[in-house]
């Protein structure tokens, strides 16, 4: 791979399921075309579709920016949602704040941040009530 | 067993088309989209009652053998559209999870 670090920026529609997993399929075959070893493409698709997911539903849109480098791989999810009162509460497996709507189409089971920090190697929150939350994943290639 | 053999065997009927003569590999159950993300694995028959547009996007992240929509539900008609774009099998039963998850242990040994 080129020493030269890749970036690439989604825009996450906060209405819209339907496009949900379009940035994290277009990561994958980015990683896939540059080699990447499929472990680590499985963890980056899982902890990727769930952030998305998350920024769909409660940070009501947003962005995530990738850096592709030769150690690791980083995404960073930005909304400009509620933000996360109790961010330790979030983080526990099966506590969720979801709609029904999203409920409905078999999310909101409280594994979205959970899933987030089991596939990457770091994980890290910063939230303001009111003002948005941006979660920082990096998963390391070496 | 190829994912048309064991629907041509079991009177199951493609919703989806993709590349029919993938084999299946093992089975997971599960409409619960978190999990099913995290547990299916590539070759898998994947089978649920979510019939909603994001299983064609955990589908293409997961790449399982085949969706099967167990249970008679119906695809969103977003769905089909989308999983007919990305190429996944999607088939369709009356059956339960447990009886085609059954035949899978059955035919797919």
């Amino acid at each position: 791979m080129s020493e030269k670090a890749i970036s690439l920026h989604y825009e996450i529609d906060g209405n819209n399921f339907t496009v949900a997993g379009q940035a994290s399929s277009s990561i994958k075959k980015v990683l896939k075309q540059l080699g990447v070893a499929p472990e680590v493409i499985r963890k980056v698709a899982i902890s990727m579709y769930e952030g998305e997911i998350n920024t769909i539903i409660h940070g009501k849109g947003g962005v995530a920016d990738v850096t592709i480098s030769s150690e690791s791989i980083i995404i960073v999810f930005k909304d400009n949602g509620p933000g996360i009162p109790d961010i330790e509460k979030a983080m526990q497996s099966g506590f969720s704040t979801a709609s029904d709507e999203a409920r409905e189409l078999g999310f909101g089971a409280g594994m979205g941040l959970p899933n987030m920090k089991k596939y990457s190697d770091n994980m890290t929150i910063e939230s303001e009530v009111g003002k948005g939350t941006t979660v920082t994943l990096t998963v390391n290639l070496q | 067993m190829t994912v048309k053999e064991f629907a041509e065997k079991n009177g199951m009927h493609f919703l989806s088309c993709g590349e029919t003569e993938l084999e299946i590999s093992g089975c997971y159950i599960g409409d619960l989209l978190s999990l099913a993300m995290s547990r299916v694995e590539c070759g898998n028959a994947w089978l649920t009652v979510q019939g909603n547009v994001n299983i064609a996007g955990v589908a293409a992240l997961t790449e399982p053998s085949c969706i099967i929509l167990v249970e008679d539900r119906t695809l969103d008609e977003n769905t089909e559209t989308k999983a007919k774009e990305q190429g996944i099998n999607i088939l369709s039963t009356e059956l339960s999870a447990y009886d085609v998850a059954c035949r899978l242990y059955e035919q797919c040994q």
